[in-house]
This record gives C-alpha cells, structure tokens and sequence, in this order.
C-alpha cells in the first residue's frame, strides 16, 4: 500500500502541492536532500504531463499520485486517465504539434532526470513509475 | 511562491527579471510578458532567472517560444543564470545549446554573436 495518495483535479494550480507533499514524504523516507531537487522536479513534471493530458481529452477525472516506501527504495507512481496516442497517430491541428512538444519534453526531463522510470501507456490511461534509492536511517545501521 | 517579472532598459537590451517557480500554472504569464514585448518591438531580450527557484519543461517551452519569437524579427534571448539545479535542467535537455547563458546581466547586455 502506499504511504501516501493524492488525488487532484487536473488543474495546474494543483501541481505545486504535489510537489511539496511528494519532496516531503521523499524526505521522510530517507531520499537523500542532495536529491530531493529531483524528485521535486519530476513529479512536478509527470503530474504536469497528466494533467495536460486529461485537459486535452475533457477528462474529468482527477489526477493520481502514489508515493511509496519500500524497503532500500521510494517510489512515486502518477497516473492518469487518458486515452494515449499510439506512435503512429497523426496529429491534428497546429496547437496538438506545440502540446506534443511539451509532452515530450517533459518526458525528456523525467528521462534525464531518473535512472529508474517504468513508463506504460495504454488506451484507457498510463502510468509514469519512478524511484530512488533511500538510505536506512542510521540508527538501523549496527 | 508565485511568479514576479519586472522589466527594465538597458541601452537596446530589455531585462526581464523573473522570481518565484516557472511551472505549469505560472509560464503562461512569462509567455504573455514575452509576447508582448515582442508585440512592442523589444527584439533583444535578456532573461535573469537568478530569482527563479523551480523551472520544468513548461517553462523551458516558454523561453524557447521566446526565442522562436525574437529570432523572427533577427533578435536575441539571452539567459542569466548561476544556480546549479536551474541550469542541470537546461543541460539535459540539451538546451544549452540553444540559449546564450552568461554569469551575469551585464555580460548578457554586453555580448554580441
């Protein structure tokens, strides 16, 4: 199960608490502060993506957010509902090119960013899964 | 923490200096701030983002959306920018090839290609 669930509706306003509460939950794991910029920074990004997708597809769904501790690792998985387009999907107007764009390049950063990302995306939803490795607390450490 | 932008003049060069967090909600007030010194016919700009505390790929849009602008009237987009995590940012994307960077508002006003 994880440590701690959000959901929020898929508004931009609402990113920066995600944010918060997953460094501060990260940070209560034992992800290493020197990190926690990153961590900062990517589930910013996939909930960025998330919410721009389901705005894209009129989903009114909210946006989910699973932070999870596990042992020697923490884990942050964000979910959304939306219908992705297969490689091969031609895209419609102007704008879809500019979304698509930033899509990616958001994409580019979480990439960048984390050694361990599992992306999967299906017709009705996907899942960006990231972690990072947690140091015990020291007192574990005899 | 929100987004603050001010602008000055300095010699043909217009600084934006921006503070607070570029994210999903805010870079649409840097894209309209941006656009509408192009609109005015400030082709030089020079964005200071030593105030800025958080940047993702958003924000990255709008400054590259800046640059698409300026360049279509032969302008420049210079950065200023000394912070670490802000610049690791532009570097995996690879957009340090894209933007000047310079250490400081004064290099980037006096710089030349």
């Amino acid at each position: 199960m994880a440590t701690v669930e959000l959901r929020f509706s898929a508004l931009p306003e609402h990113v920066r608490t995600a944010r918060l509460v997953a460094a501060a939950v990260a940070r209560r794991a034992g992800v290493d502060e020197a990190v926690l910029d990153e961590v900062r920074l990517a589930v910013g990004e996939a909930c960025s993506r998330a919410v721009g997708l389901h705005q894209n597809s009129g989903i009114s769904a909210p946006v989910k957010v699973a932070l999870i501790e596990e042992e020697k690792q923490f884990s942050i998985e964000v979910g959304d509902e939306a219908p992705h387009a297969t490689p091969g999907d031609t895209p419609g107007a102007q704008d879809g090119d500019a979304e698509i764009e930033e899509d990616e390049m958001g994409l580019a950063v979480i990439s960048g960013l984390v050694d361990d990302v599992e992306v999967t995306t299906g017709h009705d939803g996907g899942l960006i899964r990231m972690s990072w490795p947690t140091t015990p607390p020291a007192a574990a450490l005899v | 923490m929100d987004l603050s932008l001010s602008t000055r003049t300095v010699g043909d060069r217009t600084v934006v200096e921006v503070g607070g967090e570029i994210d999903v909600y805010t870079a649409p007030k840097l894209r309209e701030q941006l656009v509408e010194l192009v609109n005015d016919g400030n082709f030089h700009l020079v964005v200071d983002m030593e105030g800025v505390d958080f940047l993702d790929s958003t924000g990255l849009g709008v400054l590259v959306g800046g640059l698409k602008r300026v360049r279509a009237h032969e302008g420049s987009l210079r950065l200023v920018c000394n912070q670490e995590r802000i610049l690791k940012i532009f570097r995996i994307t690879g957009l340090t090839k894209v933007f000047p960077i310079h250490t400081s508002v004064e290099e980037a006003v006096a710089a030349t290609d």
